[in-house]
């Protein structure tokens, strides 16, 4: 052991140990590690798809793997990495552990739920990972109709059965977060003295609760109608497969939110600490994620522009899709403005931040493309739609994770992690991943199709380059793997508040009692109250955390 | 049509271009400027400036609704095909493209036109959703399984032009591809003829007329136990149930497949169902010949 | 009330907070499920005006008799969950446990009911798949309405089971005296959903069973 002699103080980590007290837990700090297990694993199954997947793209030809297993493999690495790894990663990790600290409660509203929805995921995956194992999937993620209910000779229906059960986990995280937040602040803790990181979970709450039913019964019909024939999606019995399209994007277009607001409301935490300063537009930020949430709702057609709707409505949807841009805009230029004239450090947790705003921005100014109807034309369903969304869910949700993760590393375990290493980490990422993705928005515009096995030799040297920045961003995302599993032992010991970041997490121990805070706070000040001396709460004497 | 998407393209890429620069610029410039010098230092809070997120949120607000506006009219020029198009059938399966021109030559995987002149492509799909797309004239669309999809473009210059399946399909997505070879008129007109002797679509769809046994009910006038079919196309049909609806290639469609789905008003609805009798190829024959009834008013005519 | 002896959960600070934060939870919840079924509606909608007639024949075939007897079985059970819930707001702890016996044993009539109709359709050739059989031209939309029907029915019947496990639950709690009228929260709540789970029958049951019905 290095450092100063190891504290016999009592936290959420050694109060009991043993496998039955983590299985059993109901602590929402040790489920948020249980989540972390989870998400951990099922990131670097989707990554393992994604690796064969740049390698086979490497030539024109199919010479890696057969055209059915290439299928297969796309298909598993959107499951995986959307339903598995994005969805829970930010709320169910850092929202987890976080939200009760940050709002000064002692755990979430529904504890034994909280853990009912960690094994539900956990349910929801093994379905998946069977499928897998028994074949495999190739319908692609977005299990568009007829070829998933009625050509398609995969396993169809464990898939989306495993994607249907862990539905119900986010449904209950969602809820849970909903009923914590309108119920459980401490006294002093009004909405709008929250932390951002709060508010983008309540929104993101909001879009859990209202979407993610509807995606539950739409692939329920689909495997009702593989497994017993009903029609409702095939058109040979007067069914609509165009249904299917509408019912899927009504979730799966919100989805996309559920991904990045999380994100957002990091980024608010990290860039608020490092440039030491509170953040510019509070209000502005706290609505743009409702409004995020909200009009989220209502752009689902902007990916079926060439499907076959209506014009008219294919109008609506673009317009809408251009608003619900302006909120995107309107954080990034509030974050900018949150840097100027501050005292900005260059922590790791900073780096991941201030890439996210960049590529945030190019990921969003590209959307508008799509959102365009006359340019979607061209560019739907090829690689700039790809290059697109990896931007948002790559290059600016996966940072954002990587940095919160960073951030609170410190706080949740009592450890720091090896600074040089991890500022190293973050650009390897950084450029691994514009060299990865960049290329991709070239290619498309050239007309290169998604979900292609073999192409056209013309695009070749583009992808060896989107190849050879996949390899690069491997090894970036080992290296974090690799030093905070040794930073649990041997890192140096955090105290309270390692960063001198505002923050009630900041104002109890590293890490913290089961409870949270000896005593529990009550807050006086807003939030962000750099510049002041003063912490954000005080500690009534006498009023012990434990009734 | 192909250098006016591009045009719009441009200017989204320049106004994407000019944010992250500008964003790029700021970001680097303060994290220079206001680095941190000193571990103790505590920067003067800032909470906000209304007017800078009016401006930072009219100004985002004014350039995407500018782009949808652009965006729109050229959609709807690309969604409407011109009235004088030459128009050709296209029926998509797993794995390929199966072409059909009016004159009676089909092609797979290829698709031969006339440069200077609009194409319209009438599209449908024996099994799964597939995805009629030509980088090159900036254009695709869905091919739909049960109804008809249309696109249309106009090659400005003889080639061979890249065709991609882009609606995953199944196992041999990828493979799908071919080339639409564009020719001047007058080669075209020559290839045409070219090839083994073949009967015009509209031929072939008399010959089915006749051998479903279509004719026996639906005479040239109205005395038949069907509506005469003459001059359909565009029509306003009235139908049973009181509504009305414009009979277009999929209402054609529908009424053969599945012909009591929609009766015409004063019919009994006695049309025998012909799914699993005629093939995605037999119908757009069909219709083809309805279509030259129309033109020759009513009379047949052989070609 | 804030009585700081009624034992909470000790992640709140008292028991209103406890009460408060059940109720939230509880009308979340719905909130999900009504997007749930709604999916399905919205589906049901669609092809409902896109195939009138079919649908309006198809809806001939299910029994009406049964289905009115249903609709008034689930609304009696609602009743008597709303007089279990005010006698377990008065501490009045047979009546409790007696109205929701009564409510379990019409809930348990309405399923018993429900899957007598099942069974018929089953005879009858009605389900949707390859055992199939509808006489005339309408049969290909009428498989979806069967689809639908099935598919609705049968997602409202599965919540009436787990509303069946949840009144068991009470019932055995209430008998233990574990009720009063300061601590009452679980009957409420079981009662919210079970008056939610009534409504969703209270929509389905004209939508499915009335189409195109006249009073002769």
């Amino acid at each position: 052991m290095n450092g100063p002699v190891e504290e016999r103080r009592q936290h959420y980590l050694n109060v009991n140990y043993g496998l039955k007290s983590w299985l059993l837990t109901i602590d929402h700090k040790r489920i948020a590690w249980l989540y972390l297990l989870g998400v951990t694993f099922f990131f670097f199954v989707g990554g393992l798809f994604a690796t064969l997947i740049r390698l086979e793209l490497l030539t024109p030809q199919g010479d890696l793997v057969q055209a059915e297993t290439y299928n297969k493999l796309f298909t598993m690495h959107g499951v995986t990495m959307i339903f598995f790894f994005l969805i829970p990663s930010i709320p169910a990790v850092l929202g987890n552990f976080l939200i009760p600290l940050m709002i000064g409660a002692r755990d979430l509203a529904f504890p034994r739920l909280n853990l009912a929805s960690w094994y539900i995921y956990i349910l929801g995956g093994l379905f998946t990972l069977a499928a897998a194992a028994a074949g495999g999937v190739d319908t692609g993620w977005t299990f568009y109709t007829p070829y998933s209910s009625i050509y398609s000779n995969t396993h169809v229906a464990l898939t989306v059965i495993g994607i249907f059960i862990t539905g119900f986990s986010s449904i209950l995280t969602g809820l849970n977060f909903i009923v914590t937040i309108h119920t459980m602040r401490a006294p002093g803790m009004t909405w709008f003295r929250l932390p951002l990181f709060v508010w983008a979970h309540y929104a993101t709450s909001i879009i859990f609760i209202l979407g993610t039913p509807v995606i539950a019964i739409t692939l329920a019909l689909v495997a009702l109608e593989r497994l017993f024939g009903l029609g409702i999606f095939n058109p040979e019995l007067g069914g609509d497969p165009l249904l299917f399209q509408h019912l899927f994007w009504f979730y799966s277009h919100p989805a996309v939110y559920i991904m990045i607001l999380p994100g957002m409301g990091v980024i608010s935490e990290l860039i608020t600490c490092f440039a030491r300063k509170r953040v510019f537009g509070y209000d502005f930020i706290a609505f743009s994620s409702l409004a995020i949430a909200v009009l989220g709702f209502l752009v689902w057609g902007h990916h079926m522009f060439v499907s076959g709707q209506s014009v008219y409505a294919s109008m609506i949807f673009s317009l809408l899709s251009m608003l619900v841009a302006i909120p995107s805009a309107v954080k990034v230029f509030n974050w900018t403005a949150t840097l100027y004239k501050g005292s900005i450090s260059f922590d790791a947790p900073m780096l991941y931040a201030l890439g996210f705003i960049g590529l945030f921005t190019i990921g969003g100014l590209t959307g508008l493309f799509l959102a365009t109807l006359g340019v979607d034309i061209h560019v739907h369903d090829t690689y700039f739609v790809i290059a697109h969304f990896h931007y948002i869910m790559v290059g600016s949700a996966v940072m954002a994770y990587l940095g919160g993760i960073h951030f609170w590393w410190p706080k949740m375990t009592g450890r720091k992690y090896p600074e040089p290493l991890a500022r190293l980490a973050a650009v390897i990422i950084f450029l691994g991943f514009n060299l990865t993705f960049f290329p991709q928005f070239v290619l498309g515009y050239l007309g290169m199709p998604r979900r292609y096995h073999v192409y056209p030799p013309e695009f070749q040297v583009l992808n060896v380059m989107s190849t050879a920045g996949s390899s690069i961003l491997a090894v970036g995302y080992v290296l974090p793997l690799a030093y905070l599993i040794w930073s649990l032992r041997y890192g140096v010991v955090a105290g309270m508040n390692p960063w001198k970041a505002k923050g009630l997490e900041w104002e109890t121990t590293s890490p913290p009692p089961t409870d949270n805070f000896e005593v529990m706070p009550t807050v006086v000040h807003e939030a962000y109250a750099y510049g002041a001396a003063e912490s954000q709460a005080v500690y009534p004497a006498g009023k012990p955390a434990n009734v | 049509m192909a250098p006016r998407v591009d045009q719009l393209y441009f200017f989204l890429l320049g106004v994407s271009v000019f944010f992250a620069t500008l964003i790029l610029i700021l970001i680097i410039a303060f994290a220079v400027k206001y680095r941190r010098r000193s571990d103790d230092e505590q920067p003067r809070p800032i909470s906000g400036n209304l007017g800078l997120e009016i401006l930072w949120t009219v100004v985002p607000l004014s350039l995407t609704l500018v782009m949808f506006v652009w965006g729109a009219r050229l959609f709807f020029i690309t969604f409407y095909p011109p009235t004088d198009a030459l128009e050709i059938n296209v029926v998509a399966k797993q794995w390929m493209w199966k072409v059909q021109h009016a004159e009676g030559r089909s092609e797979i995987d290829e698709l031969h036109i006339p440069t200077g002149r609009p194409i319209k492509l009438i599209m449908t799909s024996q099994d799964v959703i597939h995805d009629f797309f030509v980088p090159a004239f900036r254009v695709k669309n869905d091919v739909l399984p049960g109804r008809y999809t249309t696109l249309w473009f106009e090659a400005t210059k003889p080639g061979a032009y890249r065709l991609f399946c882009s609606q995953y399909c199944g196992t041999q997505h990828s493979g799908m591809i071919g080339h639409i070879i564009a020719l001047e008129p007058a080669e075209f007109q020559a290839w045409l003829s070219g090839g083994a002797t073949v009967v015009s679509m509209a031929t072939a769809g008399e010959n089915l007329f006749q051998k479903l046994g279509c004719v026996s009910c639906h005479a040239q006038n109205d005395t038949g136990r069907g509506p005469s079919l003459a001059g359909l196309l565009g029509k306003t049909v009235h139908l049973q149930s009181g509504a009305s609806v414009t009979a277009d290639e999929d209402y054609i469609r529908e009424s053969i497949l599945n012909p009591q789905a929609k009766i015409v008003a004063g019919y009994p609805p006695i049309m025998p169902i012909f799914k699993g009798l005629i093939s995605e190829d037999g119908i757009m024959q069909i219709i083809a010949y309805l279509k030259s009834l129309k033109r020759e008013e009513g009379a047949q005519v052989k070609k | 009330m804030s009585d700081s002896s009624i034992v909470h959960a000790h992640q709140f600070d008292d028991a209103e907070q406890q009460h408060e934060a059940s109720w939230l939870g509880m009308w979340v919840f719905l909130a999900t499920e009504v997007m749930f079924f709604g999916g399905m509606f919205l589906g049901y909608t669609i092809y409902r005006s896109t195939y009138p007639e079919a649908f309006a024949d198809a809806s001939n075939h299910l029994d009406i008799w049964l289905g009115t007897i249903n609709t008034a079985v689930l609304i009696g059970s609602s009743f008597t969950m709303a007089l279990a819930v005010r006698s377990a707001q008065l501490g009045a702890r047979k009546p409790l446990v007696r109205f929701l016996i009564l409510t379990l044993v019409l809930g348990a009539l309405f399923l018993g009911i429900k899957f007598t109709e099942y069974y018929a359709k089953i005879e009858e050739h009605l389900v949707p798949g390859s055992n199939f059989s509808y006489a005339g031209p309408l049969g290909r939309a009428a498989q979806i309405f069967f689809s639908f029907y099935f598919a609705m029915t049968g997602m409202h019947a599965l919540h009436m089971i787990i509303g069946l496990a949840l009144l068991t639950a009470l019932i055995v709690k209430a008998g233990r005296g574990r009720f009063s009228s300061v601590y009452n929260t679980p009957v409420e709540l079981v009662g919210l959903y079970w008056h939610f789970v009534d409504i969703v029958w209270i929509f389905l049951f004209p939508l499915l069973y009335l189409v195109g019905r006249h009073l002769q």
